[in-house]
């Protein structure tokens, strides 16, 4: 199976901190990859590592490569707008514009201008569709975002990714601002969504990665101690620390 | 060993009974917040019972005409209006764009040092008083604009780009103000879907900053209409008014506040000039009361309708 993004030796330093030390991860085309790790343990740090999110905090520093398709999204001659729109992310809470449900759709497109070869209304239905909302909300589209309750507002959120078109989504923590329902309706939908896109997710909720992904990586202090598919990581974990946090005795 | 228990909160003296501590401090508060309204409404009494007669005793065609000369009986307020707008609609054509975009410069782009130095540089502006300002203007900025062709330099131009400095400041600290309080979650995700920095400011932090904006260009208006040294000392103050297009920027006008600055001293109180000076003051009152409520009806209908989403 390709790998969609191959990490090599990568460190990450906010000021003289190491966040990430020396971290290798293969990221499968296709694939559910759930990132698992007490707080502060620098999985979500390692998520917006991946489409360089971490730009936009001053005195931060990446060591090491991430390469996307074969190609290092550190070099200097990639472009960082371009290589967010290839990889999309869904953030911790949901997060609509406060603009009309069609506009959160339609805001990637707008911005980089996908709408000069395609219909923006049909972008906007193909999304919603994707993310399983459209029969909820096609006769409301001119209504405003926040007026949706959470869990429809984190799959807005979705929808607004892949508006984009993207070929990978992060998704950090998508699930801990929403009741069990509406959980389980997002990872019903990652699970539908991983057949045309690679997802790479941050959960602090163990069964949510259990039940959810493929590929399982369990990260301590900064390091990844154990990577693997995740029924084997759950069910044999190889080291004594992935062990004790997932059975519970340490976290 | 247990520690001594601390004790909380104010102590009152204890030869009151309780429930009449209540009671007096519940009166002093009353007082300090009804003593604002009470003063406003005094204010306004006076205004109206020394400004009416301008109202009752002037024909009105004769109130609103084009000609201000009270020595002679002519009280047509028209020229003080019209001068007053056009250096308020100047000061707010400079300030507005200035003020947004340094703020927008201030609050999304500029590094952490340069903050740190423009922005007590902008609070030392706040401070310069008016007057000062208007020394400036009479100094340095009249004779530059003499050189552009006016025969004085003393135009409604001179006093719109003075007012204009004295209300970036609000404009600015305002303005930034309502961009720092955009959460960090919308740029986020902007920038995260491919938008490049500028496309985030424009598209999604402007609009979610869109009524705090709205009350900075008002408080913005109001600073400059309302202004009267630096306008009195450099506008050129004729009581004429200028010919309607862009050239009447470059006319010497007068305002209303500057009018009653100027004529207040010399005038024999009870005369028909002397109310004519508070009718004046009347209707900028007026102006500025209109002002306030429009700002806050716009800014309550934007929240509404942000609520619904419809930016």
């Amino acid at each position: 199976m390709a790998n969609k993004i191959e990490v090599r030796d990568f460190s990450f330093f906010y000021d003289d901190f190491q966040a990430l030390h020396g971290l290798n991860v293969p990221i499968k085309q296709h694939q559910i990859t759930a990132l698992i790790g007490p707080s502060g343990c620098g999985k979500s740090t390692f998520l917006r590592c991946l489409n360089r999110m971490n730009d936009t905090i001053k005195n931060t520093r990446a060591e090491g490569e991430v390469l996307l398709d074969g190609k290092n999204i550190y070099d200097l001659d990639v472009d960082v707008t371009e290589l967010r729109q290839r990889v999309g992310m869904v953030f911790q809470r949901p997060n609509p514009f406060p603009q009309s449900i069609y506009d959160n759709v339609a805001f990637g497109p707008r911005v980089l201008g996908m709408d000069k070869n395609e219909p923006l209304d049909e972008i906007v239905r193909q999304s919603l569709m994707g993310s399983g909302m459209w029969d909820e909300v096609r006769h409301r589209l001119k209504d405003s975002a926040l007026e949706l309750n959470p869990g429809q507002q984190q799959r807005l959120c979705i929808a607004r990714a892949i508006a984009v078109k993207p070929e990978v989504i992060l998704m950090d923590e998508p699930c801990s601002a929403l009741d069990p329902v509406a959980t389980l309706h997002v990872e019903e939908l990652m699970r539908q969504l991983a057949s045309e896109y690679t997802i790479v997710v941050v959960t602090h909720n163990m069964q949510q990665a259990a039940r959810a992904s493929h590929w399982t990586g369990f990260f301590w202090l900064g390091r990844l101690v154990e990577f693997s598919e995740t029924g084997t990581l759950f069910s044999s974990p190889q080291d004594g620390l992935t062990e004790a946090y997932i059975t519970g005795r340490r976290g | 060993m247990t520690a001594p228990r601390r004790q909380l909160g104010i102590k009152l003296p204890t030869f009151l009974p309780r429930g009449w501590q209540e009671f007096v401090i519940e009166r002093i508060i009353w007082l300090a917040g009804i003593s604002t309204i009470l003063i406003v409404a005094l204010i306004f009494f006076f205004l109206i019972r020394e400004g009416l007669p301008t109202f009752l005793d002037i024909p009105l065609r004769e109130l609103f005409g084009s000609r201000w000369y009270p020595t002679e009986g002519h009280y047509g307020l028209m020229p003080l209006i019209v001068g007053s707008l056009v250096v308020t609609v100047g000061a707010v054509l400079i300030a507005v764009p200035l003020g947004l975009l340094t703020a927008i410069y201030l609050g999304e782009i500029a590094p952490q040092w340069q903050r740190e130095i423009l922005k007590p540089l902008i609070e030392i502006l706040a401070g310069i008083p008016s007057i000062v300002l208007g020394f400036l203007g009479w100094v340095t900025l009249a004779p530059i604009i003499q050189q552009l062709g006016s025969p004085t330099g003393l135009t409604a131009f001179t006093g719109s780009l003075l007012l204009a400095y004295m209300a970036l400041p609000t404009v600015i600290s305002i303005s930034e103000d309502a961009l720092y309080a955009v959460p960090k979650e919308y740029r986020d995700s902007a920038l995260a879907l491919g938008a490049t920095q500028w496309q985030t400011t424009i598209r999604v932090v402007l609009p979610a900053a869109r009524s705090g904006l709205v009350i900075a260009v008002m408080l913005g208006i109001g600073r400059a209409i309302g202004e009267t040294m630096a306008v009195l000392l450099v506008t050129g103050n004729a009581a004429n008014i200028p010919e309607f297009g862009v050239g009447m920027f470059f006319e010497p006008i007068r305002t209303m506040t500057a009018t009653i600055a100027a004529e207040m001293g010399e005038v024999a109180q009870g005369t028909l000039h002397y109310n004519v000076l508070f009718g004046i003051g009347i209707v900028l009152f007026m102006m500025t009361f209109a002002l306030n409520s429009l700002a806050s009806r716009f800014v309550g209908s934007q929240t509404a309708r942000r609520r619904k989403g419809q930016l």
